[in-house]
């Protein structure tokens, strides 16, 4: 039987076009999927790799500030490493992390089989992908960005000629947002249009898994902030290269006009680097206390008035540029206000785990930790807000410990706890639960004494993004402690990836729902079949998998219904999860399992009588690799100005974009 | 029980090390020149006390919020036996509320003498105030008083208990009409005043105050290019009749004549100055009036450090960095073609590396006998 429901016309031969790729495993497949979960691993695994390299220069930085006048790096390396440092962890590991548990999660969580544009997903990863390899080529290819991630001009737009920045770097880091920037609106398109329309029947906006919600609102800030740095970045460029005037303030531009733009987007970007963090957390306590997210619509409305508010406090970060007492009095104020529905997401949070029977998983104590740390990030932010002592703090290593503590304590940890949570379902296989209760550790040890002694630093006057420091000033003993604790965040880091390499091989096999879950993703096998549900699931309640699993007494206590739907718990009874911690847990769900079995009344989310066939699946391409290729093409085109690299680049785009739009998206041979 | 109480008193015991840590680290310092915990004048102390207030309600906040993470999650602790199905509590609206509204009650109370701080700090002075320009550079300061027609660098001289007026500009030319521009840069001395950034096109304004005499620390706070780290400087605060005297020695000539008044240098070392490094494309020797694309040099020998404050002004010191500045600070000046402008040419070259085609290599001989002259103009 034909796979499409309306057959196509037959389309006329196409000489120029590629076979139609048929795998859908093995390596190859990997360039051709448009399976969301295989695109979100590779999401994955290339922002770990990122990672790993953001991490690699940070540990460089810290060795340089060591001790006082440090000599490790030259001014000139020092001053890439932070600027490669801070754009890696924003735009390739930050953004794509999250894009990955959006990618592989959304669908799972609203009861889809993919998302709205597969190929046009895939398009979005390798966007990022060539744009990460793109930046990181400058290296080797005239000098890499120099400028900060924040850019400013004129320091950036000046024209090489002019001196003020040497190098190629600030070409390539134009060009190399806006590639990225392209990679990022098409995931948030995508997110977008496959969570309003493709949710699973009962699958309302109010029964959305939190996570699901905030990458809504991630995704709408991406759509919304990513315009406004591309312009901002093809200004920079063009100042820079073809003697444009946008901040030239002799010639009647403005430098501060940049500082604008790029805020008007860096704010927004905060948060949708956090957001997804936020989301994790409240996807994790709940499931490790066994009671529902305390206030679940405000948590979702502080989560959107947050997006909204993110969009009018950006010149907290110009207070010292001398905007005029009345816009930084305002500003200030809006600063003040969005800490409002942040404080209430943490008593939120609290108000979950409060009462609950609180299982100590790595999972849950990243997203404790979470709480704590990012709590201590939000209160410096506070500080920020207070204009005059901001005056004081900002550019200084102050203003360092704040955003980490926000970034690194809220977003890394986040991630960190999904990792922990999620891993057994996307591989189907657990974590090892003592490895990572000595990662967590180790983590939040040397986090804090990476960051803590930062405020002291700042405080006490120590500039940011300095290559190096007299002695004299009393800052030589905590710039030591830091440059240790970098190294034990590094070491956690590595225990996190040992830990992974050694769950694909022999981690304890999952099952689908070790962990007692609550949302639909538990409710199929781990890993997921490609086609995720082989029966669109019928929701009918916030938490849907778990009230099918459980209900309340009239006083509110949980009880667990007579049986269940979960096909193959069998899996979690004969290997309990999360060890000895989990253990009690799963056996409970082992008896009831059996007791389930024998009932078997509810009506189980998976079809057992179908294995998948006969449902229609997007077929894999190469169009969005070969589309995806000519974007840096173009990009190397503009940094060196060399006209030839327009040839490939827009053969790779022309033939990419016909040869997608006239491929039906399922192989009508397949 | 016991392994609980032991838990809850190693946790104790970390947070006393901790403190003690912190409270170490915070000692070490003390009188650094640069730490905006100190104030040393009325600018700086309203920030101080407007800071600390709130620091304190945000340390209080942030010890309650994570200890109350660590005692929930430790409380309700799931243990074998213990009932493993909690009571479900979907929310509470008299909660929301509260955790809603005391937190902007509290916001509210700190919003107020915010607001009034950021405009009292905005006014202007009034005429009384001694009025300096500042000029951020790559990466230099240049500070001149325009009543005195003085132009110095790397160090301001001001008088305690007046006001001093800063206008931070980035440009020459007028602010209505800049000429050339440097980069953004930011004007920070914490122990006298928040930072105001140098921003080309806008007329930034600051006032600093000292109570009393004594050096104050300052440093270049926006990123600037390669030797932003070395971008430092000082403001030395005088008596007022220490000022006084400073001002009117500032504004005689120089000790020793640069030039004759034909034009012609007046003796070999101004030679080797004017003819043979051509150190006046850049530099003013005679004159302290004049600002030009680096320091003004008349009277270099009444400063204590040079070099953007990055170095005592002795003559080992000046020696090494007429011969080979850019190994002192790091400065974008490889293929510096004299004069600037021509080539790129961000900071002082270097007289012994890569000097241009035409261009002779400076001996140690010459580089002493500059600096000797230089170690006279006081």
């Amino acid at each position: 039987m034909t796979t499409v429901a309306r057959s196509l016309p037959k389309a006329a031969p196409r000489p120029l076009a590629l076979r139609r790729p048929k795998r859908i495993t093995g390596f190859w497949s990997w360039f051709t999927t448009v399976d969301h979960k295989k695109i979100g691993i590779l999401y994955g695994a290339t922002a770990l790799l990122f990672f790993v390299v953001a991490g690699v220069e940070a540990l460089l930085i810290r060795l340089q500030l060591a001790g006082p006048n440090g000599t490790v790096l030259t001014a000139a390396q020092y001053n890439t490493m932070f600027t490669m440092h801070g754009t890696t962890m924003v735009f390739l590991v930050g953004m794509p992390l999250a894009v990955a548990f959006g990618n592989y999660f959304i669908p799972l969580q609203i009861g889809a089989r993919d998302v709205a544009f597969p190929r046009l997903n895939m398009f979005g990863y390798w966007v990022v992908l060539f744009g990460g390899l793109f930046i990181y080529s400058s290296f080797f290819l005239g000098g890499a960005p120099n400028g900060g991630w924040f850019g400013y001009t004129p320091l950036t737009s000046t024209p090489i000629s002019g001196g003020a920045l040497p190098g190629q770097g600030p070409n390539f880091w134009c060009v190399g947002i806006v590639l990225l920037g392209i990679g990022s609106t098409t995931s948030a398109i995508n997110f977008i249009v496959t969570i309003l329309n493709m949710r699973a029947p009962g699958m309302t906006l109010m029964r959305m898994p939190v996570f699901t919600w905030m990458m809504t609102v991630v995704a709408f800030l991406t759509v919304f902030a990513m315009p406004i740095i591309t312009a901002a970045m093809i200004m920079v460029f063009f100042d820079r290269n073809y003697g444009t005037l946008f901040f030239v303030a002799s010639k009647g531009g403005d430098p501060l006009l940049y500082q604008h733009l790029f805020w008007l987007f860096g704010h927004p970007e905060v948060y949708i680097l956090i957001l997804p963090g936020m989301g994790i957390v409240s996807e994790v306590l709940p499931v490790f206390s066994r009671k529902p997210l305390f206030g679940y619509s405000v948590v979702i409305f502080s989560g959107i008035a947050i997006g909204f508010m993110g969009w009018g406090v950006w010149a907290h970060h110009m207070f010292a540029t001398g905007l005029g007492p009345v816009a930084i009095s305002a500003f200030g104020l809006s600063t003040m206000l969005i800490a409002i529905p942040t404080g209430v997401k943490i008593f939120n949070w609290l108000g979950t785990v409060y009462g609950g029977a609180v299982r100590l998983t790595t999972a849950m104590l990243f997203s404790l930790g979470f709480i704590a740390m990012f709590t201590l990030g939000g209160l410096s932010g506070v500080l920020h807000s207070i204009v005059p002592a901001d005056t004081q703090q900002t550019d200084t290593y102050f203003v360092v410990a704040h955003f980490h503590y926000v970034l690194f304590g809220g977003l890394v940890f986040g991630i960190f706890s999904g990792f922990y949570y999620w891993w057994p379902k996307i591989f189907g296989r657990m974590l090892n639960e003592t490895i990572g209760k000595w990662n967590f550790w180790i983590m939040l040890v040397g986090f804090n004494l990476t960051f803590f002694p930062m405020h002291i630093l700042g405080l006490t006057g120590m500039p940011r993004r300095t290559y190096r420091y007299p002695s004299g000033y009393g800052w030589d003993t905590m710039n030591m402690l830091e440059t240790i604790g970098a190294f034990i965040i590094a070491l956690g880091t590595l225990i996190f990836l040992v830990n992974l390499i050694f769950s694909l091989r022999r981690g304890q096999v999952a099952g689908n729902d070790p962990w007692d879950g609550r949302s639909l993703e538990w409710s199929i096998p781990s890993p997921p079949p490609a086609y995720n549900f082989a029966e669109i699931p019928v929701v009918e309640a916030r938490d849907d998998w778990w009230h099918r699993k459980y209900t309340e007494d009239s006083e509110g206590r949980l009880v667990r219904l007579p049986s269940g739907g979960a096909d193959d718990q069998a899996d979690t009874a004969s290997e309990p999860a999360g060890e000895a911690v989990g253990a009690s847990v799963a056996t409970a769900t082992a008896t009831d399992v059996a007791l389930r079995d024998t009932s078997g009344a509810t009506p189980a989310p998976v079809d057992d009588h179908t294995d998948g066939h006969g449902i229609h699946l997007p077929s894999p391409s190469y169009y969005p690799l070969v589309l995806a290729a000519g974007l840096p093409c173009l990009g190397y085109a503009a940094v060196f100005r060399e006209i030839w690299w327009v040839v490939p680049g827009l053969v790779f785009l022309l033939f990419g974009m016909f040869a997608w739009g006239l491929e039906p998206s399922v192989d009508e041979e397949g | 029980m016991t392994p609980r109480r032991s838990r809850g008193r190693r946790l104790v015991l970390v947070a006393v090390a901790a403190l003690a840590l912190v409270l170490a680290a915070c000692s070490g310092v003390k009188n650094n020149g640069q730490n905006s915990l100190e104030p040393k004048g009325p600018q700086s102390q309203k920030i101080y006390d407007l800071f600390v207030p709130i620091l304190i309600i945000a340390i209080v906040v942030g010890i309650l919020v994570v200890s109350a993470t660590v005692i929930i999650a430790i409380k309700f602790r799931y243990k074998k036996g213990k009932n493993e199905n909690p009571k479900q509590v979907h929310g509470n609206t008299r909660l929301e509320i509260g955790w809603t509204v005391l937190p902007a009650l509290l916001l509210a109370i700190i919003a107020v003498p915010t607001v009034a701080t950021i405009f009292d700090l905005a006014q202007n002075p009034g005429p009384q105030a001694l009025q300096v320009n500042v000029e951020g550079k790559q990466w230099w300061w240049q500070f001149s008083y325009p009543d005195a027609k003085v132009v110095t660098a790397d160090e301001m001289i001001i008088p305690t208990g007046r006001d001093v007026y800063l206008h931070l500009r980035a440009c020459d030319g007028t602010s209505e009409t800049p000429t050339t521009c440097n980069v953004i840069h930011s004007f920070w001395v914490p122990e006298l005043a928040g930072k105001k950034d140098v921003v080309p096109g806008q007329a930034n304004t600051l006032t600093i105050n000292a109570d009393k005499p004594g050096t104050y620390l300052g440093q270049c706070a926006e990123y600037c290019g390669l030797s932003h780290a070395n971008m430092r400087f000082r403001v030395i605060a005088k008596s007022p009749a220490d000022f006084q005297e400073w001002l009117s020695q500032q504004q005689q000539g120089p000790v020793n004549q640069l030039t004759e008044a034909n034009g012609d240098p007046a003796g070999p070392t101004q030679k080797l100055i004017v003819n043979t490094f051509q150190c006046t494309n850049c530099h003013v020797f005679d004159d302290s009036s004049k600002a030009a694309y680096g320091p003004n040099l008349t009277h270099l020998a009444s400063r204590t450090t040079f070099a953007s404050g990055s170095y005592p002004l002795t003559r080992d010191n000046l020696v090494k960095w007429v011969r080979n500045a850019p190994s002192m600070i790091p400065m974008s000046s490889q293929d510096c073609r004299l004069p600037p402008g021509d080539g790129i040419c961000v900071g002082m070259p270097s007289f012994i590396e890569n000097t241009p085609p035409g261009q002779q290599s400076m001996t140690q001989q010459q580089a002493e006998d500059i600096a000797d002259f230089l170690l006279e103009q006081k």
